[in-house]
């Protein structure tokens, strides 16, 4: 029987990999594209860390300790958070409609944590000391420590999750599983926001915004990312979408629509209270409506990352996929931004502003570092390679019996 | 267009699958089943979301107003610093003498004077005010710090590293209110003000590097818990008023300022 099951696997590795050589010429090379990308990061963020000194190679220093590199983290395990959310409406809540995007949902959801998990471990000064510490010495007054702790324990239940949803007649322990999975990353997403929701020295992320709106920036992370891997997978398969999942993804464009309009109202609102919230508040929301930060916070955040998509949303009558795979695809891009002026923008006004010393007069600045842009495409390479390889390793994440009953039953 | 169609369809289609639930339910949870899960989860959900709620509990427990923590010291000796603000003249003595005593790098320090400008002044147009940890009662790089690599000591409450716990997520730089702390390639840690306690006071040296090298007398650094202390008189007169910096963050600093 061990035997048996050997060489069944050793047959499934050989046809995975003839799978993923027979992929196509544009398939190979995007793959390795990705491929290096993911290993120009990991090299850029070793030399940072172990050579260089972060300290010459990361753009942070003592007034903003934190910035590009924490903000992918947070872009990366958010949308984790995001896909998790989306993709248990179907298969653990069973809304019937939704059941079509769960495992390729699940596995994007488990790549996103594994590339910000990459991207933080490159962050973190003693990554090493990380792993053992958080274990034998833990501070559950930390947000911090949660917030890993339970990323942790999300890829953990994502993973048999997603092991049991691909093996036909295991939706029951697949959901059980799934809802642990739902659990531990709504706490863990709700921790991160924590992180600087509690911060009591920085007025501008300090208050209880922050953790409920990464809960819903999570949802509309994770309705664009469901979009667009789905509508590329389509592609990279060379199939013709079938009905059940097309149905999906319209109700994933209706609800981001209703997303889009639920994070523009929160938007206006934190810019309006933060407007009237003391001195340090007051220079924070400034930098993003007028200062330096304005293009990224109207061009990118508002227009692209909010309205423009709208506005494809509602032209695409959340049908025609390729209106709908271009927002999604803006979205994508945009979002990453908002997780940059979100970390930074907490950061720029000087702690002792109100003091009205020459030391802490101006708003700091952060200018990017060649080796954190390498180690952020060193993450998009990591979800780019394992998105291509999981597409011809698991066949295209092929519909299970559950989707042949929603077709029947049609 | 299948739009019209398409919210009547999908009424059509949940109607059917109602009546196709027993076939699915080797596929999908039953109801009560999925109740029971959804009981589970909210337990879960309490006890996950314990690390937010012990992190409130111990911020609103401890917020009181200047006056009421100056009658309260909980630590002995309760260590703390008295700077009159007005006697510095910028000299920075005390930044060479706590740079040379804590091994302090070029890129980063422990203790900074910072300066204000007043022009309109009628009298000095500068005005020079000594910065360093505030050792909180109240710490917000405690709190946040995963894994305890920085602590409270809990006999003089002077806010310690622990540096081969450290793990160098700064976390601790973005809490602190007060901009003390910075990354230390070579202790491969987090720095900052330990009120000298590795390099003298736990070798019997009753006064800090900085406060030593003072010539003007501006940093009195002593035990608030013991009403004999220098720190403690200057801090309980009514004649001059003494005030904390950024005392809206409720950190409860031990550094206190004051003039004449």
């Amino acid at each position: 029987m061990a035997r048996f099951s050997k060489t069944l696997m050793i047959l499934n590795i050989k046809s995975a990999y003839e799978r993923v050589v027979s992929g196509g010429r544009v398939y190979l090379i995007f793959v390795g594209l990705f491929g290096l990308l993911l290993l120009i990061g990991i090299g850029a963020g070793i030399h940072a860390l172990f050579i260089a000194g972060s300290r010459h190679a990361y753009g942070t220093y003592r007034e903003v300790p934190v910035a590009i590199l924490i903000s992918t983290y947070v872009y990366f395990v958010v949308a984790s958070t995001g896909l998790c959310l989306i993709s248990s409406i179907g298969h653990i809540f069973g809304v019937r409609e939704y059941v079509p995007i769960a495992k390729r949902s699940v596995y994007l959801s488990i790549i996103t944590i594994l590339a910000g998990f990459l991207v933080i471990g490159l962050e973190i000064e003693n990554p090493f000391r990380m792993v053992v510490y958080n274990i034998i010495s833990p501070n559950f007054s930390s947000n911090i420590w949660w917030m890993g702790t339970l990323y942790g324990f999300a890829l953990v239940f994502l993973t048999i999750e997603f092991i049991f949803l691909l093996k036909e007649g295991k939706h029951k322990k697949a959901a059980i599983v799934g809802l642990l999975g739902v659990i531990t990353e709504v706490a863990a997403n709700t921790n991160l926001g924590g992180v600087f929701a509690m911060m009591h020295g920085r007025s501008y992320w300090y208050g209880p915004y922050l953790p409920v709106y990464f809960l819903l920036s999570a949802m509309i992370t994770g309705c664009a990312f469901i979009i667009f891997f789905f509508v590329l997978s389509h592609w990279i398969n060379r199939k013709t979408m079938d009905q059940p999942t097309e149905k999906a993804l319209e109700s994933v464009g209706k609800l981001t629509i209703l997303l889009l309009i639920i994070v523009m109202i929160f938007t206006v609102w934190k810019m309006l209270t933060t407007s009237v919230g003391g001195a340090s508040a007051i220079e924070a929301a400034n930098a993003l409506i007028s200062g330096p930060y304005a293009f990224s916070f109207w061009g990118i955040e508002v227009l692209g990352g909010m309205i423009i998509p709208l506005i494809l949303l509602l032209m695409s009558r959340a049908k025609n996929m390729m209106i709908m795979f271009v927002a999604s695809a803006i979205m994508i891009f945009c979002i990453f931004f908002m997780r940059l002026d979100l970390v930074v923008v907490g950061q720029i006004v000087p702690l002792y502003l109100e003091l009205g010393v020459n030391e802490y007069s101006r708003l700091h600045t952060y200018t990017l570092s060649v080796h954190e842009i390498l180690v952020v495409l060193g993450g998009v390479g990591f979800c780019g390679l394992a998105f291509l390889l999981g597409e011809k390793v698991f066949d295209g994440f092929q519909q299970t019996q559950s989707v042949h009953i929603f077709e029947e039953e049609k | 267009m299948r739009c019209e169609g398409s919210g009547r369809n999908a009424m059509i289609d949940n109607l059917r699958y109602q009546g196709k639930n027993e076939k699915e339910s080797s596929e999908y949870p039953l109801d009560q089943e999925r109740r029971e899960f959804l009981k589970m989860g909210l337990v879960i959900t309490g006890v996950l979301a314990g690390g937010t709620v012990l992190s409130l509990i111990s911020n609103v427990g401890k917020a009181y107003s200047l006056d009421a923590y100056r009658r309260k010291y909980p630590y002995k000796p309760h260590y703390a610093m008295v700077i009159r603000q007005d006697r510095c003249i910028d000299c920075k003595r005390c930044m060479e003498a706590c740079v040379s005593t804590n091994r302090v790098p070029d890129y980063g320090w422990r203790t900074i004077i910072l300066k204000r400008e007043v022009p309109e002044s009628i009298d000095q147009k500068w005005d020079f005010i000594p910065i360093l940890c505030n050792q909180c009662n109240n710490p917000p790089c405690v709190r946040t710090c995963p894994t305890r690599a920085t602590y409270k000591d809990k006999t003089n409450g002077i806010v310690m590293m622990d540096n081969k716990k450290c793990i160098g997520c700064k976390s601790c730089m973005m809490a602190c209110p007060y901009d003390a702390r910075y990354y230390n390639e070579a202790r491969k840690a987090i720095d900052k003000c330990d009120f000298c306690l590795e390099a003298r006071l736990s070798k019997g040296i009753k006064n800090v590097a900085c406060s030593e090298a003072c010539p003007a007398d501006v940093r009195v650094f002593g035990d608030l818990s013991d009403p004999g202390s220098r720190v403690y008189k200057l801090i309980h007169q009514l004649q001059k008023p003494v005030w904390v910096l950024r005392e809206e963050v409720g950190a409860n600093p031990n550094i206190f300022y004051m003039k004449g």
